[in-house]
C-alpha cells in the first residue's frame, strides 16, 4: 500500500503580531512550523504504515526551506519526501496549487492520500478536495477518526457541524484530516539521526512540464486587491452607567466575533 | 450571456440551512449596487435535493428571483459526488456570472471540487462581499480573514466565471420579505450509479472540554467569582467560549489548572477575551493581553485591567451577564 | 554542531515542551519518578542514543547524547538524571567492558528501553574513598556471592539492570574491585527506602542492599580486580551527562528569568529596563555559554580521545557552579517570588545543588584536573 501526505509549512500565526504603525503583519521571527492539521494526516499515515507495512510519502509545495521541515519527517519515519519548489509555482492560488500537486501525485499512483483539512496561513480548505477533483478519486473531509483499514478501503468518521458520520470509501482516495484526528509523534533518535542520509526528492516544473497558464501566479483564477489588518484601538471606552448601557457596549464589540 | 447571483441552498432532511438564506438575503443587496451600476443581476436560489418542491416559496420570501430545482434520489442527502455533480452541470447550463455557496462543513467540501470542475476561482470562508463600483464590469471584491484572523485580504477573480465564494455562516442577516412565488425550473442531469462513499452510521456529537490556548473566545473570570462559576459557565455556552480563570479562581479549586491563564498558567490568544472579575495583576494579564479585543467587567475603576483593555465596564459581571445572554440569544436565534 | 544535532535538538525541545515541563512541578512537589516520561523517552528511541544501532541504539554521538540531557534539564533536572544514569552509568559499561554475551542479553534491551539501567559504586563508608567497599563478591561453585549495601544510587526501585562493585579481594584495596551486573530480580538483592532530598526529588534515590545475592560467573563485568578502573573511567563519561544536566538548568533557569524580568514592572518600568538587572543577566549568559564550551568539548573528546578524564573534569566543575550560582542569581532577581514555588527557579536552585556533588564532588574534579597540569 502506497500513502502520500500532503504537506505544508507555514508561518506559526498565532505568535504573529500586527504592526500598529503599519497596519501589517510582522513575519520576522515568526517560527516556520508544521501545518497543524497536517501533522494529523502525517500520523493517521504513520499508523496505517505499522499496521498494514504502508510506504509512506510526503509531499509539500513551497520554497527550498520546507525541506526542514521534510528532514523532520524523516525524523518520524516517512519512507520518502518530495518537494516540488520552483518559481514557476510561486504565487499559485488552490485552482493552480491543486494542479501541480495533483501532477505530483500521479506519479507515484497513490491507492490514500492524506491531506491536512486546511492550512493556518490561507485557511482555505480548498486544496484537498481540488487535488481529489484533478485526480478524479473520491474523497472525504473533515476526517476525525479512522475506524478501519483494509487492502482496498478505509472506514472514517467525518465530522460535521453537529453530527458524525462514518464513512466506508474504497481506494484510491483523498482524506482531509482535523487536528484533533490524532496527535503526531516526535520524532525518534534513530530516525532523525539518518534524516540527513536520505534523499529529498526536488521537483521542479522541468519535471512536471505544466503549462504556464495552469501554475503559478499567473495560472490562478483568484487575484489578491489588498490585504488589511483589522483596526486595533488601546483607548479603552470605560462605561460606567447601568448594566442596560454595558450590555449594549459589550453586545457591539462582541457580535463581529460571534460564528 | 453571463449574468446572475446564484446561491447554492443547502438542506438537511428538508430543512434549509439558516446561511443559505442569510445568502439569498445578501445577494439581494448585491442586486441592488448592480442596479446602480446599472445592471441586472437575479438572484437565483440552486436547489438539489429529493422531493423539495414545497421549500420553494421560502426561498422566494428571502431574496430568491429563481428557483432551480434538480431533483434525484441521489441527492436526498448531501454528497460531495452527486451535489457537485448537479452543481457543476448547473454552471455549465446556466453561465451564472457568481455563485456564492454557505461556508458549512458540506459547503466547504463540494466548493473547491465543483471550482475546479468548471475552471474558475473560488474565495473561501467570506466575511464581506462587494460589487467592484469602481470599474464597469461585474467583478466582485469578496474579503476574507487569512493567518488565523490577523490578516484580511480582499479577493477578485476577473477572468473566470462564474466568480465563487464560500461564506461564512452568520456574517449576514436573513431578511424575510413580502414576496409571491415566482419562476421555479427545473433541471435534470444524469448521476454516476454507483456511490463514492457508504455512508454506516450517523451519531449526534457528544460535548467536549476543549484546549483555552486554541479558543476564539474566552470569558475568565477572577476569585470573586468563585459562587458564579454557572452563570459564567452558562455564559461561555451561549456565545460558544471557553471558560479561563485567574490564578486567585483555580486557588479556590472551583476550576482546574488547565484553565487558569497567567505567567503560571496558560498564554492565550484569543480574537475577544472577556475578564470578569479580574483585576489584571501583570501575572494575569502576560498571559492573554495578546488578545484581538479585550472586553473588562470589573466593579472596581481602578482596576489594572482596564488598563489594557479595550472596553471597560464598571460594573458587577453577576448583574450583566444574565442581561448580555438574554439580548445576545435574540441575536443568535 | 552539525544539522544533524540541530534537528536532534529541535525533537529534544519539542519532546521537553510537551512531555517534560508540563509536570516538572508535579514532579518536585510530589517527589514521583516520572514513569510516564521515560515511557515516552522510550518511544522516542532516546534511551541508547551514542550506541551502535546493531545494539539497539540509535547510532549516534556524544554530543547527540549530551544535548539530550541538556534540553530536558532545562525544565526538569529530575529526568535529566534518569537519562544520565541510565546511558552512562548503566549501558555504557556494558558497551564498553562487556563480553558479546553481555551486550546481546543486557545492553540492548537497555538501549532499546526495555529495561532501565543504574550503577552502584557509594556505600556508607566508601564515598570519594572508594577503596573503603565494604560489599564484598565470594567465588563459590560458578557463581559469586555478593553480600554488603550501597546508597545513594540513582533509578534505584525503577531500574531493571545493575551495576555494582564489590571486593574480590579484600586485601587489595581497588584492585580487589569487581564489576557485576545484577538483574533487580535476583533472589537476595532488596532496594531499602528513598532518599528524602533537597533537590532531583523525583529521581529515585535509595540504598540497595545485598543478602548472599547469587551472581553467575558470567554476569562479572571485566576481569576480577578490574571494577576501579571500570568505574573510573565509566564516571568520566557519567561526568559529562551531569555537566549537561547542570548546563541544562542553568540555561532553564535563564530562560525563565528573562521571560520574567520583561514582563515584571516596577516603577512602571520592566524590571529588565535597569542595570542592574541587565548585568547580571549578561553575566549569567556568558558564564553559561563557557560551560556549554566546556561540555560540548568534553563530549567531542570522549568520542576521538582515549583519554578525556580533564576535560570531563572541567565540564563538570564549571557547569556545576555555573549552574548554582545562575539558579541563585535567578532567583535573586524575581525577589520575593523567586522564593515560591509558584515560579520554577526555587526549584532550579534546589537541583543545581547535586551537580557539585555527586558523581565526584567538585572536590574530585579539582583533584583530577590538578593531577593533570602537575603532571
Amino acid at each position: 500500500m502506497k500513502i502520500v501526505v500532503l504537506m505544508k509549512q507555514v508561518p506559526n500565526t498565532t505568535e504573529m503580531l500586527i504592526d500598529k504603525e503599519t497596519g501589517t503583519l510582522i513575519r520576522t521571527g515568526v517560527d516556520s512550523i508544521m501545518n497543524p492539521d497536517d501533522t494529523s494526516a502525517l500520523e493517521a499515515a504513520l499508523k496505517i504504515k505499522e499496521s498494514h507495512q504502508a510506504e509512506v510519502i510526503v509531499i509539500t509545495m513551497g520554497p527550498p526551506q520546507a525541506i526542514h521541515m521534510l528532514r523532520e519527517c524523516y525524523g518520524r519515519g516517512v519512507d520518502h519526501a518530495v518537494l516540488i519548489s520552483d518559481v514557476a509555482f510561486a504565487g499559485a492560488d488552490t485552482w493552480a496549487t491543486s494542479n501541480t500537486l495533483a501532477a505530483a501525485i500521479k506519479r507515484v499512483q497513490p491507492d490514500l492520500i492524506f491531506a491536512g483539512r486546511q492550512a493556518i496561513d490561507g485557511d482555505t480548505a480548498q486544496v484537498g478536495p481540488q487535488v481529489a477533483e484533478r485526480l478524479n478519486i473520491p474523497q472525504v473531509t473533515y476526517v476525525s477518526k479512522i475506524i478501519e483499514v483494509t487492502h482496498d478501503s478505509i472506514t472514517v468518521k467525518k465530522h460535521y457541524e453537529d453530527f458524525d458520520e462514518t464513512v466506508k470509501v474504497s481506494f484510491p482516495c483523498l482524506l482531509t484530516t482535523l487536528e484533533q484526528l490524532d496527535h503526531l509523534r516526535f520524532m525518534n533518535v534513530t530516525s532523525a539521526w539518518e534524516a540527513f542520509d536520505k534523499p529529498v526528492e526536488i521537483i521542479n516544473n522541468q519535471v512536471l512540464m505544466l503549462e504556464s497558464k495552469d501554475i503559478g501566479l499567473k495560472g490562478s483564477p483568484t487575484q489578491v486587491r489588498k490585504t488589511f489588518t483589522r483596526p486595533v484601538s488601546n483607548e479603552v471606552k470605560l462605561i460606567h452607567g447601568g448594566s442596560d448601557e454595558a450590555v449594549k457596549a459589550i453586545l457591539s464589540t462582541l457580535a463581529p466575533y460571534l460564528q | 450571456m453571463i449574468k446572475d447571483i446564484f446561491v447554492f441552498i443547502e438542506t438537511r432532511s428538508s430543512i434549509i440551512a439558516e446561511v443559505s438564506l442569510q445568502l439569498l438575503s445578501e445577494a439581494r443587496k448585491l442586486k441592488q449596487q448592480y442596479i446602480q451600476k446599472g445592471m441586472q443581476h437575479d438572484v437565483v436560489a440552486v436547489l438539489p435535493g429529493y422531493q423539495v418542491e414545497s421549500l420553494t416559496s421560502t426561498l422566494f420570501r428571502f431574496g430568491a428571483d429563481k428557483v432551480i430545482i434538480c431533483q434525484h434520489e441521489k441527492l436526498k442527502e448531501a454528497s460531495t459526488q452527486h451535489t457537485t455533480k448537479a452543481l457543476s452541470d448547473i454552471i455549465h447550463a446556466f453561465a451564472p456570472d457568481s455563485f456564492l455557496i454557505g461556508a458549512t462543513v458540506i459547503g466547504r467540501d463540494i466548493a473547491p471540487r465543483i471550482a475546479a470542475r468548471v475552471d474558475t476561482g473560488l474565495t473561501a470562508d467570506a466575511t464581506i462581499i462587494e460589487v467592484d463600483m469602481t470599474s464597469d464590469s461585474s467583478l466582485l471584491l469578496i474579503t476574507r480573514p487569512a493567518f488565523g484572523g490577523n490578516l484580511y485580504g480582499t479577493i477578485v477573480c476577473p477572468n473566470f466565471r462564474p466568480q465563487m465564494a464560500t461564506i461564512r455562516p452568520n456574517v449576514f442577516e436573513k431578511i424575510e420579505m413580502d414576496s409571491e412565488d415566482k419562476e421555479v425550473v427545473h433541471f435534470e442531469t444524469t448521476f454516476d450509479k454507483s456511490d463514492w462513499v457508504e455512508i454506516l452510521k450517523r451519531e449526534v456529537q457528544q460535548a467536549k472540554a476543549n484546549d483555552i490556548a486554541k479558543a476564539r473566545i474566552i470569558v475568565s473570570a477572577g476569585r470573586s467569582m468563585a459562587k458564579h462559576m454557572d452563570l459564567i459557565k452558562d455564559f461561555a455556552q451561549t456565545i460558544n467560549a471557553e471558560v479561563g480563570a485567574s490564578r486567585g479562581l483555580v486557588e479556590t479549586g472551583v476550576l482546574g489548572k488547565d484553565v487558569q491563564v497567567g505567567q503560571t498558567g496558560k498564554t492565550v490568544r484569543p480574537l475577544v477575551y472577556i475578564a470578569c472579575g479580574i483585576s489584571g495583576a501583570v501575572q494575569h494579564t502576560a498571559g492573554m493581553d495578546k488578545a484581538e479585543c479585550i472586553i473588562a467587567i470589573n466593579s472596581d475603576p481602578n482596576a489594572a485591567i482596564f488598563q489594557i483593555a479595550h472596553v471597560g465596564i464598571v460594573g458587577d459581571a453577576v448583574l450583566i451577564l444574565p442581561k448580555l445572554k438574554e439580548e445576545l440569544q435574540k441575536i443568535l436565534n | 554542531m552539525n544539522e544533524k544535532h540541530l534537528l536532534l535538538k529541535k525533537l529534544y525541545q519539542q519532546f521537553t515542551a510537551e512531555i517534560v515541563r508540563p509536570i516538572a512541578a508535579m514532579v518536585d512537589e510530589e517527589e514521583v519518578f516520572p514513569s510516564e516520561t521515560v515511557k515516552e523517552m522510550v518511544n522516542a528511541k532516546m534511551m541508547g542514543i551514542p550506541f551502535p544501532v546493531s545494539y539497539g541504539g540509535s547510532g549516534a554521538d556524544t554530543l547527540a547524547y549530551v544535548l539530550a540531557v541538556e534540553e530536558l534539564s532545562k525544565a526538569c533536572a529530575t529526568t535529566g538524571v534518569i537519562l544520565s544514569a541510565h546511558t552512562s552509568l548503566g549501558a555504557h559499561p556494558i558497551y564498553a567492558y562487556g563480553t558479546e554475551e553481555q551486550k546481546q542479553k543486557y545492553l540492548i534491551s537497555l538501549n532499546k528501553g526495555e529495561k532501565l539501567g543504574a550503577f552502584a559504586l557509594t556505600e556508607p563508608n566508601a564515598g570519594t574513598d572508594a577503596a573503603g567497599q565494604k560489599t564484598t563478591a565470594i567465588l563459590k561453585d560458578g557463581y559469586y556471592e555478593i553480600t554488603g549495601s550501597k546508597i545513594f544510587i540513582t533509578n534505584a526501585g525503577y531500574a531493571d539492570i545493575y551495576i555494582i562493585f564489590a571486593m574480590t579481594d579484600i586485601t587489595k584495596g581497588t584492585k580487589g574491585i569487581t564489576a557485576f551486573i545484577l538483574e533487580k530480580d535476583m533472589p537476595g538483592f532488596t532496594v531499602g527506602k528513598k532518599e528524602k532530598k533537597l533537590g532531583i526529588r523525583g529521581s529515585s534515590t535509595c540504598e540497595l542492599m545485598f543478602d548472599r545475592v547469587k551472581v553467575p560467573v558470567e554476569n562479572r563485568l571485566g576481569g576480577e580486580g578490574k571494577g576501579f578502573g571500570i568505574a573510573m573511567s565509566t564516571l568520566d563519561g557519567g561526568r559529562i551527562g551531569i555537566a549537561a544536566q547542570a548546563l541544562g538548568i542553568a540555561q532553564g533557569a535563564l530562560d525563565e528569568v528573562v521571560a520574567y524580568t520583561k514582563s515584571r514592572k516596577q516603577f512602571n518600568r520592566s524590571i529588565s529596563q535597569f542595570q542592574n538587572t541587565q548585568f547580571k543577566l549578561a553575566d549569567m549568559a556568558t558564564q553559561i555559554e563557557a560551560a556549554r564550551g566546556l561540555v560540548y568539548r568534553a563530549a567531542l573528546a570522549k568520542d576521538t580521545q582515549k583519554n578525556f578524564s580533564t576535560e570531563a573534569a572541567m565540564a563538570k566543575l564549571f557547569a556545576s557552579e555555573t549552574a548554582m550560582s545562575v539558579t541563585t542569581m535567578a532567583v535573586q532577581l524575581y525577589g520575593g517570588y523567586g522564593y515560591t514555588r509558584e515560579y520554577p527557579v526555587e526549584r532550579m536552585m534546589r537541583d543545581a545543588k547535586i551537580t557539585e556533588i555527586y558523581e565526584g564532588t567538585s572536590e574530585v574534579q579539582r583533584m583530577v584536573i590538578s593531577a593533570s597540569v602537575l603532571r
